[in-house]
């Protein structure tokens, strides 16, 4: 086992000092030493997204730009403010991008969701009303597994004010005719 | 944001938000990875470097004596075979004598933190045997004499199936035209996102916990008792929430023996989390097949026959491997109807990881197949690929050519639904050099009819309580996998007892506090979970009707947690007192979803049969480059009839998954082997899935058919939107510049070498 090292970290507006090993992850620290474990970990290795939190330097303003916790050192994020998920909802509630993500139905199983949420969250914060294919850029390095993005895309636009909720509603088939022969039976075909 | 007073109210077809949503979006929900205990340890397995080896001796000592290692574990401390079926008992936690594939588990360290644990592996020294190993199911079919598993009776074959209906051959001789080519899928995988995670812990009374990111605690909790060698009663699993499956987490795996067994040795919590390797290695996805199609076609454009054999590559393992091989024939029989149909699949053991159950198993290859022959075949005859299909329409409450009862169809609005919303009528074989649609229709089904193990017990059962407060409770052993099934649980709990959605609380998958559920496979949760809660609820309104009538009178509505009938109302609180009263007991009531008997009456014929079977039609839209041979899926419609959408939002999202993953398997994805079987690239930067934006833009539209027996007529919609994808995006590349893909996925280099293999005059589909 390693010798560890004295590392501060600034995370959703609270001064954290752990010891640990040098290589600890960004990730690592969050979720087993912070208890933080809304940043989830998906491949460890920079390639789903599913570990984004947002980082500014401390003296910026700002909620910061999307980074990748799991191929981030915890040492080297010691001059930066970060924000989790757990740091994305005030006592007032959910950020609306939570909220619509809710309502919506973009969370399936939820779990690329929290870096999801963030990545989105950072592009409504530069880009009040995203088009489209800004909103499919600025996802592209969060993968998710359930949904198809459509429903990721439908509130993003909604926390963006840009729509409505999907209301589209279901079509009644008539009662089919018989198929103009009657189906085989079964028992007439085997010997 | 607007909300109709039916989405506020949250009953049955209301967009009721899920229930566990806020949880999820602010990062509170706990997954079975952000479980932690004090003193939990953390443990790693060794897996072979051999994809076929015979064990001669395994030495953990020199990792034993590494300071931090708390305990190591071998097979020889578990040896009994287990599998999620019971006549192929096939796999152990940790290998005792042999290997079969790189990444099987031979050994197991448990450590006080995970890198230890890592260190240690390396410590611990396995003496093999190497065999020749056997890497595709045709060297697995040429080489009986070497085994990969002992469990294949014949050779290395897992399963042989061979059923013909009608005579085929002789409508083969007279038909008007004919397709018959080779068709290939490679192998592909679940690649949820959360990778498998198993925490145990034993108690002072020798009680033993397992959490696990499974999506079949029951079977689990089953195979626990039976390898581990202890009393059912003393082990309980439960389903943390679970981030992604697929039907990839519908195995019980060698890390959940392992924790379990390291914690009964050393007393302490012990956690297993894979890393996104080893997710690859567990596998059990998607498998390869090739399947020799035949489809005829009579002067009408009717399908005349079908013949198809099919090998399938099924890995070291048979998993769901014997209803794979019934699968990849017994659900092909609609929604056409066939005039004789025959197959023979055989599924094969191979040196590679397992394949088994991925969201629509064993169907998804065939229907590509089928799906692209049938629309060659109708181009033959100069017939429009929409039109053929809806010429074949087998109609409803019918029976299929292999004797699989189907109830509710509507496909035939599925289809009109595509072809509108798709502009197929003015835009099909007229967008221009390189832009094409195609079309493509399936079938699945919504549940099986037969539970995994025989059985005459129901194969979902669900308990609702009800106290003096006016809150429900609802015990459900049914795995929501993000799904929504607890959702849904909330919404027939409203509408059954005119409650608030939001006073129910739903415990769901843990085998010490809910009833047994099969699990989640098979889109069988809604159906069938669906049907036992209703049932269940149904009785509870029954009593609270009752008891309330004393105040109200007769003629009671109980509409949004009030209860109303001629002589007043009271509030839902109230009548849930008055009927506890009645009672004298606490308020409680189950129901449950019994088996009913279905299918063929042949030997293999109740495997595919379902009490209702989904169906869906896509006009998928591409860009080809026809110099470069790289395209690009620019738009899905999908129409899918679910028979009633319970929550027309969760529907929708099924639906959208499913094409997404369709999408996905034409794209890009592929499980590719070296030669001596070392997976290729096991991340998700190698082996490819799609991001933003490689998606193509999704329309889900619900077409409700109302099945007679489903819950409020709800068939299943987790699958079979998945299905025609694949041969959709085929038949659209047909369209666009004339080829026709036989090989998936569609590589672009694939794409441009039959760009290149064109004759003149073949640059576009035959007008029709």
């Amino acid at each position: 086992m390693s010798d560890s090292v004295l590392i501060r970290l600034f995370v959703n507006g609270e001064e954290h000092a752990l010891a640990a090993p040098p290589q600890r992850t960004l990730l690592e620290a969050l979720r087993y030493d912070l208890q933080l474990t809304g940043s989830k970990q998906g491949c460890d290795k920079g390639d789903c997204g599913a570990c984004t939190v947002l980082v500014r330097e401390r003296s910026a303003t700002g909620r910061g730009e999307p980074i990748l916790a799991c191929i981030t050192l915890a040492q080297d994020a010691q001059d930066l403010a970060i924000i989790t998920i757990e740091g994305l909802a005030t006592p007032a509630g959910l950020d609306p991008i939570q909220q619509a993500f809710a309502d919506c139905g973009a969370l399936q199983c939820g779990f690329c969701q929290p870096g999801m949420m963030l990545s989105a969250r950072a592009l409504l914060d530069r880009c009040e009303r995203p088009s489209l294919p800004q909103i499919q850029d600025a996802l592209s390095g969060n993968l998710c597994r359930c949904t198809g993005y459509t429903k990721i895309y439908e509130a993003i636009q909604v926390a963006a004010g840009l729509r409505e909720p999907s209301s589209r509603a279901p079509v009644s088939s008539e009662k089919a005719l018989p198929s103009d022969q009657v189906a085989y039976a079964v028992k007439e075909l085997l010997p | 944001m607007s909300r109709s007073s039916h989405h506020e109210r949250g009953d049955i077809g209301a967009r009721f938000p899920k229930v566990d949503g806020a949880g999820k979006a602010d990062g509170s929900g706990v997954y079975t990875d952000d479980l932690a205990f004090p003193r939990m340890l953390h443990a790693k397995l060794l897996r072979s470097p051999h994809a076929h080896a015979r064990i001669l001796n395994i030495d953990v000592s020199a990792a034993e004596r590494l300071p931090g290692v708390i305990a190591t574990l071998v097979g020889a401390e578990m040896p009994a075979k287990y599998g999620v079926i019971p006549w192929t008992h096939d796999e152990q936690a940790l290998a005792t004598d042999h290997v079969r594939f790189i990444g099987d588990e031979v050994a197991c360290v448990a450590a006080l933190d995970e890198r230890t644990a890592e260190e240690a592996l390396r410590l611990i020294r396995v003496d093999y045997e190497p065999l020749p190993a056997l890497l595709s199911a045709e060297e697995a079919l040429a080489h009986p004499e070497i085994k990969v598993n002992e469990k294949a009776k014949v050779g290395n074959i897992t399963k042989e199936v061979k059923l013909e209906f009608g005579p085929v051959d002789e409508a083969i001789a007279t038909a008007a035209a004919i397709t018959r080519e080779r068709y290939q899928y490679a192998g592909s995988t679940h690649a949820p996102i959360e990778p498998h995670c198993a925490v145990a812990r034993v108690d002072g009374d020798g009680n033993l916990t397992v959490w696990s990111s499974t999506q079949i605690p029951h079977y689990v909790h089953r195979e626990l008792a039976r390898v581990l060698g202890l009393p059912p009663a003393r082990v309980r699993v439960i389903q943390p929430l679970l981030g992604g499956a697929f039907g990839g987490k519908s195995d019980p795996f060698s890390l959940e023996f392992c924790v379990a067994k390291l914690a009964l040795k050393t007393g302490r919590p012990v956690k297993i989390l894979f890393t996104r390797e080893e997710v690859f290695y567990a596998h059990r996805g998607r498998h390869p097949m090739a399947m020799d199609v035949t489809v005829a076609l009579d002067a009408g454009g009717r399908i005349s026959a079908v013949d198809n054999k099919i090998l399938i590559d099924g890995g070291a393992y048979a998993s769901f491997g014997l209803v794979t091989a019934y699968y990849a024939g017994q659900l092909l029989t609609g929604p056409y109807r066939f005039g004789t149909y025959r197959f023979d699949s055989k599924r094969m053991y191979t040196n590679k990881p397992p394949c088994g159950p991925k969201r629509g198993h064993g169907s998804v290859q065939p229907r590509f197949a089928f799906e692209v022959a049938l629309d060659e075949a109708a181009e033959k005859l100069g017939i429009d690929p929409i039109e053929v299909r809806r010429r074949n329409f087998i109609g409803e409450d019918v029976e299929t050519v292999n004797g699989q009862r189907i109830t509710s169809n509507g496909f035939l609005k599925c289809l009109e639904l595509v072809e509108q919303a798709s502009g197929w009528k003015e835009r099909h074989g007229k967008l221009g050099p390189g832009r094409g649609l195609g079309v493509a229709g399936s079938m699945y089904i919504s549940g099986t009819a037969y539970p995994v193990y025989p059985n005459e017990m129901p194969q979902s059962g669900v308990l609702v309580k009800l106290d003096r407060s006016g809150r429900v409770a609802v015990f459900s052993g049914a795995s929501d996998i993000g799904q929504g099934v607890n959702t849904l649980l909330c919404q027939i709990a409203a509408e059954e007892l005119g409650c608030d959605p939001r006073e129910v609380t739903v415990v769901a998958a843990d085998t010490d506090l809910t009833p047994v559920d099969m699990g989640a496979y098979s889109s069988r949760v809604t159906f069938m979970n669906g049907l036992a809660a209703r049932e269940a609820c149904e009785k509870l309104a029954r009593k609270l009707k009752a008891a309330a009538s004393v105040r109200v009178g007769d003629e009671i509505e109980l509409e949004l947690g009030t209860v109303r009938g001629p002589r007043g109302s009271i509030s839902f609180a109230e009548a849930c007192q008055l009927a506890e009263a009645a009672e004298g007991a606490p308020l409680s009531a189950t129901g449950g979803y019994r088996t009913q008997k279905l299918g063929g009456n042949y030997r293999g014929g109740t495997i595919g049969a379902s009490p209702a079977y989904s169906f869906t039609a896509h006009v998928a839209e591409v860009e080809v480059d026809e110099e470069t041979g790289i395209w690009k899926v620019t738009r899905i419609w999908a129409a899918h009839d679910c028979g009633k959408a319970l929550n027309p939002t969760l529907v929708e999202g099924q639906i959208e998954g499913s094409v997404y993953m369709g999408a996905a398997e034409a794209q890009m994805e592929e499980m590719v082997y070296g030669k001596q079987g070392l997976l290729f690239g096991p991340s998700l930067l190698d082996y490819k899935i799609p991001t933003s934006l490689d998606t193509p833009l999704i329309d889900a539209l619900i077409v409700e058919s109302h099945d007679p027996n489903g819950p409020y007529g709800a068939k299943e919609a987790g699958e079979g939107p998945l299905h025609p994808a694949i041969p959709a995006i085929a038949n659209a590349i047909h369209d666009a510049c004339g080829i026709r893909l036989r090989e998936l996925p569609f590589y672009p280099q694939r794409v441009l070498q039959l760009l290149q293999a064109r004759v003149p005059g073949q640059e576009r589909r035959t007008a029709c």
